[in-house]
This record gives C-alpha cells, sequence and structure tokens, in this order.
C-alpha cells in the first residue's frame, strides 16, 4: 500500500513497487486520460507533471514516487471549464486522432507555466512528444496564441 | 456526441435501403430477412442514415471509422446538406457491423482505408439526407392536408409558406419514419453551388474530449471484472509455439492464466496490463520458427535484385515499343532505387475487448473495418454470425494497420474462449506492435531512360521489383488478374484512380514480384509512396540529362493530364519557381494522382553538413471537391509529417527471420522541431470522380524532397531512410 498525491487528492495505491507511474494511474486510479505508447519514455503520450514538471511516467516506478504533487490531463477541466491551452487546442481544432493530446498539452502546460511568451526555439525544446498524425503546425499555432491571450 | 452503439429500439427496417449489392468479400453470410422490431419509444428512425429526436436533436449514423482523419464530420456534413437540418443539433453514432449484417448491409462497406471514406459513399449518404428530409416534409404536409411541394426546409423548420405556417422536425418524425423511404431514383441531390455544409471549414464534431482526456480509446474501456491480456507472437513470421514453461509467471501476483492463443502464440491474463506483461517476460517459450529463420534483409535485397533484370515480370502500363527504344538509344540514363519496409507505428498500440460465451461474443474493438473484425470474431468465436457483434471504439490512429488486419481482434476472441464470461482487454506492447506489424511493402526498382542523339528522351522503363500486399492479402484479385497484383501500379497505372500523369513516346512499367516472408499491410499512401520516389525522383534526373528544369521538361509530357499540370503549376507560382531562391536554399518538387486526387509538392530545403532544414513546403490537392477545406489542410500537413519520418528516419530491417526495430528509439517519428511550414492549395476540379485526402498527399512529400536534397548536396540519394546516409532532418 503506498499514498500518492494526485490531482491534489490522496490515494492509496496497492501495486507492485515495479509498476510505472503510468499504468497505477491508469488501471489503480482508473484515469485513462495518460496515455501508454511506446514504455521507454520516447513518445510522452504518458506525460504528466510533477511537481509541475513534464515528466514521463511509463519510465517511473510507483517506489520512486514520494509526496510529489501529481497532476494529469483530468485536472486541467475545472467545473466544466476547460484550461486556457485546452481552449486553444479546441480552437485550433488541434487534435486529430487525439491519442498523443494529452501528453501533448500536458508538456505545453509545463513549459507555458515557466515561460508564458516562448518561442519557437522554447518550443522545439521543450515539446519533444512524438505524434503520428503529425498534428504539429497546429500544436505550435495553439501554444503562440495561448500566449499572446 | 453519442459515438457509441444503436441501440436495439432502433432496430427498426424502413424498407427500400440502398442495396449494397457487392457480395461480402469477408465471408459473412447474407441473411434472409432484416430484422423488423419497433420499439414503443424507439427515436423516429427516417430513412437507414438518420435518426430524429424529440428534442430537435438529429443523428447522423456514420458507419466508416474516425482515426484522426476527420472522416466522422465530413460524412455528417453530407448528410447534414441534404437534410436541411440545424448543424448545431447534429451528433453521430455508429451502428454496429452486426446490425448492419441483419439489416442486409443497408449502411454498405464500414471499409476506412484507401482514402476512401467520404469519396465512396458520397452519393448514398447524400441520398440518406436527403431522403429523410422529403420523408419529413411529406408528413408536415399530411399534417396540413397540403402538398410537400407547396413545403420547404430549413434548419430543421418545415415551412409552409402560402398558410405561413411552421414545424419542427422533432415533431413529425414519428409520422415521417412511418413514410416509405423514396428510392434513389426520386431523388435529385443539391447542385454544389447550392451547398451551405459541404465545403465550409466547419469545426469538428469530436475535438472537445479529445483535449481533456475524456476520449475512450480501445485501450481505455473498462468493464466491471475485466481482465488485461498481453501476448507475445512467434518472432519469426511463418513460426509457432514449440513448448513454453509458464511455471514462474503462473505463481506471479495478479496472473489468472498463462495460455496458447493458436499455434503461434503466448499469453498472459492478469488483473493489470503491468502484472500481465512482467509475467510474460518471465514465460520461457521455445519457439517452431521454421525456415524463415534464416531470412535477413541482405537475403530479400538479394531476392529483389534478381527481379530487377528477371525475364518475367506484369505489365501494369505501356506504350510504343520500349524494348527498340532502348536498343536504339543514342544515350542511356539509369537509377536503382530501393524503399524499406515500414511499421504503421499508430500511437495506440493494438488492442481488442471480447467476452465470449457459448451463446455469444461481442468484442470492442479500434477498428478501420468493423465487417472484416466482425468476419475475425465470427470464425475465432465459433458462434453463429447472429450472435456475435463488434462495438467501434475510437482509434488511436490507424494509417491502414486496423482495417484488413483484424490478427488482434482474431487473438482476443482466442483468449476470451479460454475464459468464459470474463471481459478480455488484450493490450499488445509496443514491441510487440513494432514487430508484429504488416508492414510497408519492400520495393526495388530500376529506371531506364533513353535518349536520342539530341538528348530528346525517346522513352522510360521502369522495373519494379518487390513485394504484393494483395497476394497476402486478396490472393483471388491475383487469380482473376493472372498473378498480377495492379495495385503495385498505384500513380504510374494505365488508367483510373491512380492513372500516371505523362505521356511518353514508349513506356514500359513492370513488376517482378518477389515476396519475402514478412506480412505486407497498406501503409498510408501505399504503394504510390514507393512509386512516387522512385518515379518522380528519375523524372529529374531524366530532365538532368536533358538539361532541362525539372518543372519545364514535366511540362512537356503533361500535356494530356491538365489536372495534373493544374497541381504542378500551382505549387510551381506559390513556392516562387521561377525567382532565384536564397543563398544556400535549393528547391525541388513531385506531382502524381493518388487515390482519385491530383497531389503536387514543392518544397525549399537546405543541407549544412549533413543537417537538412526544411524552410517550406507548398502542396495542392484536387480531389474534385472539398468536403471540409480546414480538414484537408490538417490531412495534408499530418500526411507530410508521416511521410518525412518514414523518408529521414524509418525502416524495418530483417535478422534471423524477424524484424530489428522494437521502439521509437530504433524507429524514430519526426518531432516538432522539425516540422516544415506547409502550405496547402484546395483546387476543386470538380467532375463525376471524387478523390480522397487523407493519403493522396503523402507520396509527394519524399520525392519534393529527395529531388531538393540532390540540387543542395549534387548527390542523388535512391535508397531511403535517409539516415543511411547521415543525414538528419533539422
Amino acid at each position: 500500500m503506498k499514498k500518492i498525491n494526485v490531482n491534489g487528492k490522496m490515494h492509496t495505491v496497492d501495486a507492485d513497487p515495479s509498476t510505472p507511474l503510468l499504468w497505477v494511474i491508469r488501471e489503480q486510479l482508473g484515469m485513462t486520460g495518460t496515455k501508454y505508447g511506446c514504455g521507454v519514455a520516447q513518445c510522452g503520450s504518458c506525460t504528466v507533471l510533477m511537481n509541475g514538471e513534464a515528466a514521463r511516467t511509463c519510465v517511473i516506478p510507483l517506489s520512486a514516487i514520494s509526496n510529489q504533487k501529481i497532476e494529469t490531463i483530468e485536472s486541467l477541466e475545472k467545473q466544466g471549464q476547460l484550461s486556457k491551452i485546452q481552449k486553444a487546442w479546441v480552437q485550433h481544432e488541434v487534435p486529430q486522432c487525439g491519442y498523443c493530446q494529452s501528453g501533448m498539452i500536458m508538456a505545453t502546460t509545463a513549459l507555458l507555466r515557466k515561460k508564458p511568451k516562448p518561442t519557437d526555439a522554447d518550443i522545439d525544446e521543450a515539446i519533444t512528444n512524438i505524434c503520428r498524425c503529425g498534428t504539429f503546425q497546429e500544436v505550435r499555432a495553439a501554444i503562440h496564441s495561448v500566449a499572446k491571450s | 456526441m453519442n459515438q457509441l452503439l444503436s441501440t436495439p429500439t432502433r432496430r427498426q427496417f424502413m424498407g427500400g435501403s440502398t442495396a449494397m449489392g457487392f457480395g461480402l468479400a469477408l465471408g459473412i453470410p447474407m441473411l434472409s430477412s432484416p430484422t423488423q422490431a419497433v420499439a414503443a419509444d424507439a427515436a423516429p428512425e427516417i430513412g437507414v442514415w438518420v435518426v430524429s429526436q424529440p428534442d430537435e436533436t438529429v443523428v447522423v449514423r456514420i458507419v466508416r471509422s474516425e482515426m484522426g482523419q476527420g472522416t466522422l464530420t465530413g460524412l455528417a456534413q453530407l448528410v447534414a446538406e441534404e437534410l436541411e437540418c440545424d448543424w448545431s443539433k447534429v451528433t453521430t453514432e455508429y451502428p454496429t457491423p452486426g446490425e448492419s449484417l441483419k439489416r442486409k448491409r443497408v449502411w454498405g462497406s464500414y471499409s476506412t482505408g484507401g482514402s476512401r471514406g467520404i469519396r465512396e459513399s458520397h452519393e448514398y449518404v447524400r441520398q440518406g439526407g436527403a431522403a429523410a428530409r422529403m420523408m419529413l416534409i411529406q408528413a408536415a404536409a399530411n399534417t396540413w392536408g397540403v402538398s410537400a411541394d407547396q413545403c420547404t426546409a430549413e434548419k430543421g423548420i418545415i415551412t409552409h409558406s402560402a398558410s405561413a405556417r411552421k414545424i419542427s422536425y422533432g415533431k413529425v418524425a414519428d409520422a415521417a419514419a412511418k413514410l416509405p423511404v423514396p428510392a434513389p431514383a426520386q431523388i435529385k441531390l443539391k447542385d454544389p453551388k447550392e451547398w451551405k455544409i459541404i465545403g465550409k471549414r466547419i469545426p469538428r464534431l469530436d475535438t472537445r474530449n479529445k483535449v481533456n482526456g475524456k476520449q475512450i480509446y480501445g485501450i481505455d474501456l473498462q468493464f466491471p471484472n475485466m481482465l488485461i491480456a498481453n501476448i507475445k507472437e512467434c518472432p519469426v513470421f511463418g513460426g509457432k509455439v514449440k513448448s513454453f514453461d509458464a511455471t514462474q509467471a503462473t505463481s506471479m501476483k495478479g496472473v489468472k492464466s498463462v495460455l496458447q492463443v493458436g499455434e503461434t502464440a503466448v499469453a498472459v491474463v492478469a488483473e493489470t496490463f503491468w502484472q500481465a506483461k512482467t509475467a510474460l517476460d518471465k514465460v520461457n517459450i521455445v519457439w517452431d520458427e521454421g525456415p524463415n529463420a534464416q531470412v535477413s534483409s541482405e537475403s530479400i535485397g538479394a531476392m529483389l535484385q534478381e527481379g530487377l533484370t528477371a525475364q518475367q515480370a506484369f505489365v501494369g502500363n505501356k506504350a510504343g515499343d520500349m524494348p527498340a527504344a532502348l536498343a536504339s538509344a543514342a544515350h542511356k540514363t539509369e537509377g536503382v532505387y530501393f524503399y524499406p519496409f515500414l511499421n504503421h507505428a499508430p500511437m495506440e498500440p493494438m488492442n481488442a475487448t471480447a467476452l465470449w460465451t457459448p451463446e455469444r461474443c461481442d468484442a470492442w474493438v479500434p477498428t478501420q473495418d468493423g465487417e472484416a473484425s466482425l468476419a475475425s470474431v465470427i470464425a475465432a468465436a465459433g458462434i453463429p454470425s447472429d450472435r456475435c457483434d463488434v462495438h467501434k471504439i475510437n482509434l488511436g490512429g490507424g494509417f491502414g494497420r486496423r482495417g484488413a488486419f483484424q490478427d488482434y481482434t482474431r487473438q482476443a476472441v482466442l483468449i476470451a474462449k479460454q475464459m468464459p464470461g470474463i471481459h478480455i482487454k488484450l493490450i499488445w506492447t509496443r514491441e510487440e506492435d513494432m514487430t508484429q506489424g504488416r508492414y510497408h511493402p519492400v520495393m526495388a526498382c530500376k529506371l531506364t531512360g533513353s535518349f536520342d542523339a539530341n538528348k530528346n528522351l525517346t522513352g522510360v522503363h521502369m522495373r519494379l521489383s518487390g513485394q504484393s500486399i494483395l497476394a497476402a492479402v486478396r490472393p483471388a484479385v491475383l487469380e482473376q488478374q493472372k498473378g498480377r497484383d495492379p495495385l503495385v501500379f498505384q500513380g504510374v497505372a494505365d488508367a483510373g484512380e491512380h492513372a500516371f500523369g505523362y505521356t511518353f513516346p514508349n513506356l514500359l512499367i513492370d513488376h517482378a514480384m518477389r515476396n519475402p516472408h514478412v506480412p505486407p499491410g497498406f501503409w498510408r499512401g501505399v504503394n504510390a509512396n514507393q512509386n512516387a520516389v522512385f518515379f518522380e525522383c528519375f523524372v529529374d534526373e531524366l530532365a538532368e540529362t536533358a538539361g532541362i528544369d525539372p518543372i519545364a521538361f514535366r511540362r512537356k509530357y503533361m500535356g494530356d493530364f491538365p489536372r495534373n499540370r493544374a497541381v504542378l503549376d500551382a505549387v510551381a507560382e506559390k513556392i516562387g519557381w521561377t525567382k532565384k531562391p536564397a543563398k544556400g536554399v535549393f528547391r525541388g518538387v513531385a506531382q502524381m494522382k493518388a487515390f482519385g486526387s491530383f497531389v503536387a509538392a514543392a518544397c525549399e530545403l537546405s543541407v549544412k553538413a549533413g543537417k537538412v532544414k526544411i524552410h517550406r513546403i507548398v502542396a495542392a490537392t484536387d480531389p474534385g471537391y472539398a468536403v471540409n477545406p480546414a480538414q484537408i489542410e490538417r490531412q495534408v500537413s499530418g500526411s507530410f509529417v508521416y511521410g518525412l519520418s518514414a523518408l529521414f528516419e524509418q525502416e524495418c530491417t530483417v535478422k534471423a527471420g524477424r524484424i530489428v526495430q522494437t521502439n521509437f528509439d530504433t524507429f524514430g517519428s519526426m518531432r516538432i522541431a522539425q516540422m516544415p511550414k506547409v502550405e496547402t492549395i484546395i483546387i476543386e476540379g470538380g467532375g463525376a470522380e471524387w478523390g480522397g485526402i487523407g493519403e493522396p498527399t503523402i507520396c509527394v512529400a519524399a520525392p519534393a524532397v529527395l529531388n531538393a536534397i540532390a540540387k543542395a548536396t549534387g548527390k542523388r540519394y535512391r535508397t531511403v531512410p535517409l539516415k543511411n546516409h547521415g543525414l538528419t532532418l533539422v
């Protein structure tokens, strides 16, 4: 049994300490917005925030979690109100299949908290997620539109 | 939006349905009579494509699969245009393939590949919308005791202007549902000039849940008491399980079962994915790898090399007398090209959920073809077709992997059959996904151009040597064609939706079929990908021999193909072809007809110390009709990400009979930093043929870039991916 802080709530989970945080979030907590894509921290579909930093949960074992504050995609929409970034995603119609977008949005959330007005180079450095549909043109436009708003 | 299942209460049959006459290639038997069950509380079904709810919501039936390409919204636009409903009230639903089967396939094909979703169904879905409108108007006219001709409909409101009476669709829906469905011959579709919803940049219907984590994909499904399975197929294609020792795995926490799946795979069923995966890693499996264990990329390369000069070959396109042109040539230009195996690698790995009992089998499948999934379920379940069904779930990408190939569905059912009464969700690891693909076919190509003494081109021979997808997937087609695979010639075919866009005095395009054991599949763009690389790069080589500008050279031979010419001209103009590029910047172009659309691309790039920076790509596409220009733009730029990822970073190589690359670390995919600026030109050429959107443009990105790299470096790269030549996309 282990206590973890996810989206402002303490959850008690029962899983092998080697279990990646991704699968704890998906299977123990039942929050499926965070996605499995590669399991080797390449694609970023599993990105959440840990103490405000973008983290790829497919390679972080439960044993490495102590009192970090974990935020998942499910935390961004509050009382039916999308976050600014999510609104920009809707406005720019970023998602195609949508599978990678939770990770893309969480990585962007981390970036914009640190750098509210990122340059293209900042975006290139911070957003390294894979999107096989190829939504990058819209992702970039959406990020800049949030920075301008 | 209700994307899920049509409820049994809507299982009413209106008669007069579109009779999709073609036989089921999938082997699903036809049922003799449709279901006729109308529940009292049924939401009225107006024809087969539209359900009109009392609250004025309009439900449009969608049978093609949404996997990101926007077909769900586009198809709804087509229906809504003719229905004259209020677009803001439109929702969609997927009728199940089982329901379709019971109703004699009233909704036609479920197949979502070949960029066919809209282009092959636009007429009958528009007729479906029109039929519903006619029935709703007739119902209102009957209520008022007037002629339907005197009534009009707009935004879901029917008006009888002579008496200034109005009534909404929801109010007459019950009465309309009881009326006969007009036959297609009675339906007159709108002239495209009258379109108000088709052709507009209407926002997609499925965006919101894709930004807040709520969209449910196959991998996200949850059922009470569900168990999770993880599987390993024999890594050598064609091999099977010899034996396996599950002692250690069986004792691990959460593990419920370690079992063999068919002759070729072993699975672990556990409470969670991680338990199943870690336990499967501890199962000691001994494979009978069979004769293919000796195959390597080198041996496949040699097989293809032999085909380049083989006597026997299937002819795909021919004009004049090419052997004679070669015999009398004063000059020859030759190029040998190679295109590798590629994995689809959709972001969501293969998965399916199945529930089997002796009485019935259901599967929940992220599928590009619900009917193919159902055929697979019926075969694996051993249960009659009327007691099987498939529930389509959103796909985290498809790209051709999840249509004709239902191996993952079959596996889920075979596992569920061994654990009756329990929902089994089978999830593949990325490693399984990478090594158990249905790969882009491998192909080599030798091109020879013949010239006279004045460097005038006299002819071209294009010899393809490599794999046939249809030989593996649709052998019946090959039988009809006396062994020939017509699909191999996509983009260079003698006619049709993949017609060649040049006229040469002499021409021979032929194919020596060489089929390695690696299973081939339809990979976004299919055979147009390699044919565009081969031919459109070689055209630049011919232009160089002739000493003519690549676009001017192409135009010389495109007189018979004005729509190919129009897209080429459009990109040439927009990229500024006649103006000198900035210092260090080089340009390339390519054009082709693929999946019924005419496409071209022009790019500007620079190369420094092996680093390729693509500054911009201009793309033009003429699909005849543009149903949603905003989504077309996204498909074009997205297709370039897919195509350029392959060009620079991707290949699946073979060692000891198995695929070497196991994840995105060795099978790279483009990141945002590498994304070029893509500018899209949409040309609506009209005509009877509607072109596709999801795939056509992908094929021109790679040759346009390769042609520009040749200008920039002075080197012609004829094998891909470019990483093998030390070139990186930055």
